[in-house]
């Protein structure tokens, strides 16, 4: 048993060491994609194209516009003249959101009246769009604020003071709401499950193509060794991946890692073990490598989406959620966040944790029952 | 022969693949260190029927032994037994010819010091020893061919399966290639092999004659040949497609068969027929250099059998 392991196992090494590119292959997308994500994936709006309408021209409308332009968030792209340029600059996608000042603005507010304002976005990007106005309604209410009547009461001993809410924002184990910080953990699962089940199945699905899989079946071989020797070399470089996401991530974009490594390798195990059982499965369910490229196409994209890498399961219509309980990226992405930015332990992530290993079971025994009959 | 000396066992196995039968109550035995020949067209059956031998392949119905071993019931005890080479011999092309070989010796256990002697032997036998450290995929395809025999050997196997070994190898190395066969058989190895040259049908000792999944003769190439019914007369001359339309339906002709520039005619009586084909050829327009009788070869038994429906 244990030679003809060896055997498979130096085979594959051999084969690697052989691949020239295989290095190139493996290293160069992982850091390309590492950093792409890392600046690109992003939920901050900034620089929103957004064209003016100022019918007031008074020194409270050009206040309120210098406080747009002073966050940075907002580029104005046009000062319209007539209301008609505004349409035209959101039709044509020139501006994404257009802010409009009524005549009379500084009057209404100077009395102390309700100051007409007219905010217009393109809404085809829902989350842009949202979150503009998320900006622009802040600024709004601060501008507001400012400008409210002051009349208070002095000194009258018998004055009860008005009930005041202080909302004090402490946003935990993230206190700078940085982005990259929730997605560059997100990234270490992400890359290494496709990256792992497209080797495995990719792997495997050659030797079928090139006949050496059925001369090593007429071995005294048993299918679990074979299988074996073809997933152990991907688990350890699944390991590297994560390994070399991790590093990038701490000392490149700087996110903290304050948990134990020894739950992250636990996690990264459990999770790769799953991810060789799904890598597996392709490999029987096709039988030529455009075939296994094709579903591998079809499974990647559903895993990514139902991960809540980007988007939050609990917002799932009910159908889909419990979808994503059969997805080992769920459970690995929180593994990673907790780890990396709570220094959460197996107490409060033992349900992840465990959820992964049951899959990672079920997948490869499927898999490895799959692999036999396959072979006819 | 009897049951328990016979080397491979086959008895009526049938399988089919959804409508085809490729397969159908086939029956055969082999003596040890026989030369055993599966001939026939593609789609006879051939490879199935070798697969099934392997393990690879589970027959519908049927009983497959190899030495004595039932294949169905202890695969785990046949296999170390066997060598199968398929068409194409899975060979790692980015490793070298002795890290090949070293791979399968590993995977079919042979002791250690039996690794390097035997390797060495038979790649010298190969006249493959100056390429050893050359990668596999860099080999030419008759080189290739030969490597697959040295790594489908390296562990002794008592029976050998090859499917259509020398298809697409050139001359020399074919020549090679059923060299180290027949060494092979003087140490007592049995051999199965499918082929669809008719020349190499003849070096083996016995041939199952295939045709749509049936076995439709099998005997030696001396046995095949006396069963012929009739007698074969070679027409040559300068227009042998001409002269094997003529030729159809005169009286006695059983089957026509044209070989390049001859045209193989099946006739009930030799020296009857003979003079009768030249005159009815002489009064078509024909002038025939030459009529005489021949040895049968295995294409025209194939043909005897089966008429113009199956010609190989």
């Amino acid at each position: 048993m244990f030679d003809r392991l060896q055997a498979m196992l130096m085979k594959e090494f051999l084969e690697l060491r052989r691949d020239r590119w295989a290095m190139f292959r493996l290293v160069v997308p992982l850091l390309i994609q590492t950093l792409a994500f890392g600046y690109a994936a992003t939920f901050t709006v900034r620089h929103v194209a957004t064209a003016l309408l100022d019918l007031d021209n008074s020194q409270a409308s050009r206040g309120l516009i210098s406080r747009f332009v002073a966050t940075g968030r907002f580029n104005i792209v046009d000062v319209a003249t007539r209301a008609s340029e505004i349409t035209r600059d959101l039709d044509s996608g020139r501006a994404t959101a257009a802010i409009v000042i009524h005549a009379g603005f500084a009057r209404d507010l100077a009395n102390g009246q309700t100051a007409p304002l007219q905010v217009n976005v393109d809404g085809t990007n829902s989350n842009t769009a949202l979150i503009a106005l998320g900006y622009i309604s802040q600024i709004v209410s601060l501008y507001e604020s400012e400008h409210l009547p002051t009349i208070r009461p002095v000194s009258t001993m018998d004055a009860v003071p008005a009930v005041e809410l202080s909302l004090a924002e402490r946003p935990w184990f993230n206190p700078g709401i940085e982005d990259t910080w929730f997605f560059i953990p997100g990234i270490i699962g992400t890359i290494t499950l496709i990256q792992v089940v497209s080797l495995t199945a990719f792997a495997i699905v050659r030797e079928r193509e090139v006949g050496t899989l059925e001369q090593i079946m007429v071995s005294p071989i048993r299918p679990v060794e074979f299988i074996l020797g073809k997933t152990v070399p991907f688990f350890l470089i699944g390991l590297g991946d994560v390994a070399l996401v991790t590093a990038f991530g701490v000392l490149w974009f700087h996110v903290p890692f304050v948990g134990n490594p020894l739950i992250m390798l636990l996690g990264a195990s459990l999770f790769l073990l799953a991810a060789l059982g799904l890598g597996l499965l392709l490999s029987t369910l096709s039988r030529t490598q455009q075939q296994a490229f094709a579903l591998n196409f079809f499974l990647v994209n559903p895993l990514f989406i139902l991960s809540g890498f980007a988007f939050p399961i609990a917002a799932m219509p009910a159908w889909l959620r419990w979808l994503t309980v059969i997805n080992p990226l769920r459970y690995f992405l929180v593994v990673i966040r907790a780890v990396f930015l709570k220094g959460v332990g197996i107490t409060v992530l033992w349900p992840d944790l465990s959820a992964m290993a049951l899959l990672a079971l079920a997948l490869l025994g499927l898999s490895v029952l799959r692999f036999r009959k396959s072979l006819d | 022969m009897a049951p328990e000396e016979a080397a491979v066992l086959v008895s009526r196995i049938s399988r089919r693949f959804g409508t085809v039968e490729a397969v159908r109550e086939v029956s055969f035995a082999v003596a040890p260190g026989e030369i055993f020949g599966l001939v026939g067209p593609d789609g006879a059956g051939k490879t199935t029927i070798l697969r099934m031998l392997a393990g690879v392949l589970a027959p519908d119905s049927g009983e497959l032994r190899l030495d004595g071993i039932d294949v169905r019931a202890a695969p785990e005890q046949a296999k170390p037994r066997l060598s199968y080479m398929p068409q194409r011999f899975g060979l790692y092309e980015d490793m070298t010819v002795a890290e090949n070989i070293l791979f399968y010796a590993t995977l079919f256990a042979v002791p250690g010091r039996e690794r390097r002697e035997r390797g060495q032997e038979l790649l010298r036998a190969a006249g493959l020893e100056p390429f050893r450290r050359r990668l596999a995929g860099q080999l030419s395809g008759g080189m290739k061919q030969k490597l697959g025999l040295v790594c489908a050997l390296i562990h002794t196997p008592r029976v050998l399966l090859l499917d259509e070994p020398t298809t697409g190898v050139d001359p020399v190395s074919r020549r090679d290639f059923w060299a180290i066969l027949y060494g092979l058989r003087e140490s007592g190895v049995t051999i199965v092999l499918s082929t669809a040259y008719m020349d190499e049908a003849e070096r083996c000792s016995r041939l199952a004659l295939l045709h749509a999944g049936r076995i439709q003769a099998c005997d030696t190439p001396a046995g095949l040949k006396a069963a012929m019914p009739g007698a074969l007369l070679a027409v040559a001359g300068t227009d042998p497609r001409g002269m094997h339309d003529a030729l159809a339906g005169a009286p006695g002709v059983q089957g026509l068969l044209l070989m390049g520039d001859h045209v193989h005619v099946r006739v009930d009586d030799a020296a009857r027929r003979a003079p009768e084909l030249r005159a009815s050829l002489a009064a078509q327009g024909f002038a025939p250099s030459s009529i005489m009788e021949i040895e049968p070869g295995i294409e025209d038994i194939f043909v005897a059998l089966l008429g113009a429906k199956a010609r190989p």
